[in-house]
């Protein structure tokens, strides 16, 4: 599965909602993930891409789309 | 406000609120918290050696409500100091206070908040304005001791997040709720961790969780990171909203009321709030 597909995956198990089939846009603008959600999302990306993200990373807009968590997750590759 | 009851609970867990008079100052309601505070304990204000007063929302740049409140409870000349730290004041308060206590003897600990103030009732802000409510609390630390100790604490702040949650003087109170519930949500089980891993204590040994009230969601978030279940977090934030540095005494008093500290039993104080400032406080009664 690539990053992409398994961004995806992972989104539909915590928002529990469509996922936008444009990954450009905005997760928060289009009611996929709520405040509440945003964390699990991290801890999930954390266990799932084997990686602990630093609390200095938590900058929402990092999360926003599914193509800004891709990028944010290959600059930690 | 364009909004429901429904929406409102829905997203934070809140079903009412209280707000003060207009004409009820910060330090108003600090000195009647104060004021039961003391009479509850049998103390007189003359045996207070150091007055704390946390708030966010004073009417002020100076004097902060501190020294009224002193001289409005009778304590004299008693040193009176302004913790201005909103959310996590009253924990800082409690947390230094104990500390203070070797020197100042006896040290009274009063939070309290007029949000209703800080916040605009319109519907661009209404996802804010709903969260908040008025309230004060309060709590006395004795070198002489009480119904429990403080067995250590951890404070944090990290400047870096200053912008996500600020208030500034004629303007409303400003919000990136993304960044304090994402920041609030790995910080807090941290501290509190730190606080109990200090005392060799698991999250599993606590009684109660006492938390600042900032959203049911939240406190139910803490829950998850720690392994507890969330009834051990004690919450009365649908009563009362998000009433800021107030909140955590608010709840420490109705915990008190309806079960309170036994002997050897270790309770968490936990908060987190604008700056940002966290940390965590381990009590264990006496």
């Amino acid at each position: 599965m690539n990053p992409q597909a398994q961004i995806t995956e992972i989104l539909k198990q915590v928002a529990k909602k469509p996922i936008p089939p444009d990954p450009g846009e905005s997760l928060f603008d289009s009611g996929v993930l709520d405040s509440f959600a945003l964390p699990e999302l991290v801890s999930r990306l954390e266990s799932e891409f084997g990686i602990s993200i630093p609390d200095a990373d938590l900058a929402p807009r990092k999360f926003e789309s599914i193509a800004r968590i891709e990028a944010y997750l290959e600059s930690r590759r | 406000m364009e909004t429901t009851a429904e929406w409102i609970r829905n997203v934070s867990g809140i079903e009412e609120r209280r707000y003060a008079a207009e004409e009820e100052t910060v330090a108003a309601l600090a000195v009647k918290a104060g004021q039961d505070c003391l009479e509850r304990c049998g103390a007189a204000p003359g045996e207070v050696g150091l007055l704390l007063v946390a708030s966010g929302s004073a009417e002020r740049r100076f004097p902060g409500p501190a020294a009224s409140v002193a001289a409005a409870l009778g304590c004299g000349e008693t040193p009176a100091l302004d913790v201005p730290l909103a959310s996590a004041g009253s924990l800082f308060g409690l947390a230094l206070g104990a500390q203070l206590c070797g020197a100042y003897g006896t040290v009274l600990v009063v939070a309290a908040e007029k949000m209703s103030t800080a916040v605009q009732f319109d519907a661009a802000n209404r996802g804010t304005a709903m969260l908040f409510g008025d309230g004060a609390g309060a709590a006395l630390l004795s070198a002489a001791g009480g119904v429990a100790r403080v067995v250590s604490s951890v404070l944090h702040s990290d400047g870096a997040y200053a912008e996500d949650l600020r208030l500034e003087f004629g303007k409303p109170l400003e919000m990136n709720g993304r960044s304090v519930i994402l920041q609030a949500s790995r910080k807090v089980p941290r501290a509190i961790e730190e606080v109990l891993g200090a005392a060799g204590r698991t999250p599993a040994e606590i009684v109660c969780f006492l938390m600042h009230q900032a959203n049911q969601h939240l406190i139910i978030r803490i829950a998850e990171a720690l392994a507890v279940p969330p009834e051990k977090f004690f919450s009365n934030i649908h009563w009362y909203g998000n009433t800021s540095s107030a909140s955590l005494l608010i709840a420490a008093r109705e915990w008190s009321d309806a079960r309170g500290f036994r002997a050897g039993e270790p309770v968490v104080f936990a908060a987190f709030g604008a700056g940002f400032h966290w940390g965590a406080l381990l009590a264990e009664g006496c």
